[in-house]
């Protein structure tokens, strides 16, 4: 029981993280942990073949960097809800996880919407001294396969 | 009158504007314009890209694409012939198929279970004779008339066209003065699928095309690329336009020292910008010399990309007047080794609907979109580079969106 706090902590922390503390997702990982988000018409052909994909710490800087200073999008705030979190198996590596998301977007010039809606597939490690909870591997399937305009945020 | 210009290179000297250096604003929003365009470009004189040979390589496969709004389905029968099939059953209407893909030996449509071939023609109808000898279909009914709505297909090194027009041209014919930059990428080498993208995106269809034929926003839009020094407007560029302007070819050489001159009214360029990680921006040279982007759109539905190791075909979907689909298939080729995939897997953060460089272009289109709705009497101009619709070999020009509206114009009647 103690095990699944932690973890609904996790994510609930990671969700509040990426919707108005940007600057922190990458705390959120292991410093070479592997992002991905991918489609599910691709992960369902054994294509990962990333929308969206970083290597480490590095590339998750340079995504936040891009957001923040280069990209040019229409304002909008996104809101994550994560659910059915559960342990899928314990390995030696640490715990292959799974959680739902479903995420809202709301821009100024449009209603809100429901932006996305799929699961996450995780490897989560216990690391530091602290001998917290870490993302080692993250992949986030989207159910819809269409993005609706862009993705701009993680999910 | 204008008065006339002072003479710089590849600006025109003529006095009046041609009808094709204005876009009204409301081409992009009349349901009444979309209909036609839907009758006389997507039905019309057109090949319209629907899938790579590499998505159906086996006897019996098939997948769902679309030409204009209209669905239909590419499949590949028992003797290698390709169809591109309307997905509409002969008898009530019914998308008979709803798999994006897949292998079949019939499709069968699931009201009333009429069968069809994968060439289309219809095969079985249940309780054709009656029922105890009562009903059935006429004795007359023949199966020839009634099998499914048939494109005419071309192919050329692993990409297929389909076309409702029985007049079109060959497709080698058709690509004109863009076949080169085509068999630049599909060569004849055999093609690997890497994955798919698919954007919903609210402004008409023609915006997005317009946005890859224009050569002037790219070092002003893409921040990201000019930080990095991926494009600049210093770097040597061309546009190049076939015989009747429909399609285009834009291209860059990356590289070399920034000229201050050339840059100076950019104000990106003043910066630039280092990445933590570097795995992004590995590129390989894979491609003859010189060009490093080759950016394409074939008319009337697809842009053909080509930015450092990343390839795809991003094909248009309209939605109506004021949204459509884009749906990207990224690929490269079955010799790739592993470095290379990971290569283009990387630069996959460049493009789509989360690309460093492309959310740029989808959300400004959008923006365009929201104004020139609101503002439907109005018309864009497009005047830079003089009127001419020819090819250049400078980025400061809006030629290749002349040559598109004078073509389109043409086409529609307008």
């Amino acid at each position: 029981m103690e095990l699944k706090l932690e973890l609904l902590e996790l994510y609930d922390a990671y969700g509040a993280a990426l919707d108005d503390e940007l600057e922190r997702w990458p705390e959120f990982f292991t410093e070479d942990a592997l992002y991905r988000i991918v489609a599910r018409e691709n992960y369902e052909r054994n294509m990962l073949w990333p929308t969206m994909s970083c290597e480490g710490h590095g590339m998750m800087r340079d995504r936040i960097m891009a957001i923040r200073e280069t990209s040019m999008f229409a304002p909008r705030q996104m809101r994550h809800f994560v659910s059915g979190v559960r342990v899928l198996e314990e390995t030696s590596a640490g715990y292959r996880t799974q959680a739902n998301f479903l995420v809202g977007e709301s821009q100024v010039e449009a209603e809100s919407r429901l932006f996305a809606i799929g699961r996450y597939i995780d490897l989560v490690v216990r690391e530091g001294a602290s001998g917290g909870f870490r993302f080692a591997e993250k992949l986030c399937v989207y159910d819809g396969n269409v993005i609706l305009s862009s993705l701009i945020y993680p999910l | 009158m204008k008065p006339s210009l002072p003479a710089r290179a590849g600006v025109s000297v003529e006095l009046q504007a041609p009808p094709w250096s204005s876009i009204p604003y409301d081409w992009y929003s009349d349901p009444a314009i979309y209909q036609r365009e839907q009758e006389r470009i997507f039905r019309g004189h057109a090949w319209n890209y629907v899938a790579l040979e590499a998505e159906i390589p086996n006897a019996g496969d098939f997948k769902q694409t679309w030409v204009g709004d209209r669905p239909v389905v590419v499949a590949r029968a028992k003797d290698g012939e390709i169809s591109v099939l309307e997905n509409v059953c002969a008898h009530r209407g019914v998308a008979f198929c709803s798999q994006p893909h897949g292998n079949a030996k019939t499709f069968q449509c699931p009201y009333h279970q009429w069968s069809f071939d994968l060439k289309g023609n219809l095969l079985g109808v249940p309780f054709r004779k009656g029922i105890k000898g009562e009903g059935g279909l006429p004795a007359d009914f023949d199966f020839k008339d009634h099998g499914l709505n048939k494109l005419f297909v071309a192919q050329h090194n692993g990409v297929i066209f389909a076309s409702y027009d029985p007049t079109m041209e060959s497709i080698e014919d058709y690509l004109g003065e863009i076949l080169p930059y085509f068999d630049r990428m599909f060569d004849g080498r055999e093609l690997r699928v890497l994955g798919y993208w698919r954007q919903r995106i609210r402004c008409n269809w023609k915006l997005m095309i317009e946005n890859l034929r224009d050569p002037y926003h790219a070092t002003l839009l893409h921040v990201f690329l000019v930080q990095l020094s991926l494009n600049r407007a210093d770097q040597p560029s061309s546009a190049i336009l076939d015989r009747d302007g429909k399609h285009g070819a834009f291209t860059s050489r990356r590289g070399g020292e920034i000229d201050p001159e050339a840059t100076k009214e950019i104000a990106a360029a003043s910066k630039s910008l280092t990445l933590a990680g570097t795995q992004m921006l590995e590129p390989l040279h894979e491609f003859p010399p010189p060009h490093t982007l080759v950016m394409q759109t074939i008319w009337p539905n697809i842009i053909l990309q080509q930015n450092l190791n990343a390839l795809a075909v991003r094909q248009l979907v309209p939605r109506g007047p004021t949204e459509f689909e884009l749906h990207w298939t990224n690929f490269g080729y079955a010799s790739d080794d592993a470095a290379m995939i990971r290569r283009r897997t990387m630069q996959a953060n460049l493009m789509g609907p989360s690309g460093l460089v492309s959310i740029d272009d989808s959300e400004v289109i959008e923006m365009a979109q929201r104004g020139v709705q609101r503002f439907p009497e109005r018309a864009g101009v497009v005047e830079m580079g003089g009127f001419g619709t020819d090819s250049a070999e400078y980025t400061a020009t809006e030629a290749p969106l002349r040559s598109m509206q004078k073509y389109y114009r043409s086409v529609m009647g307008l």
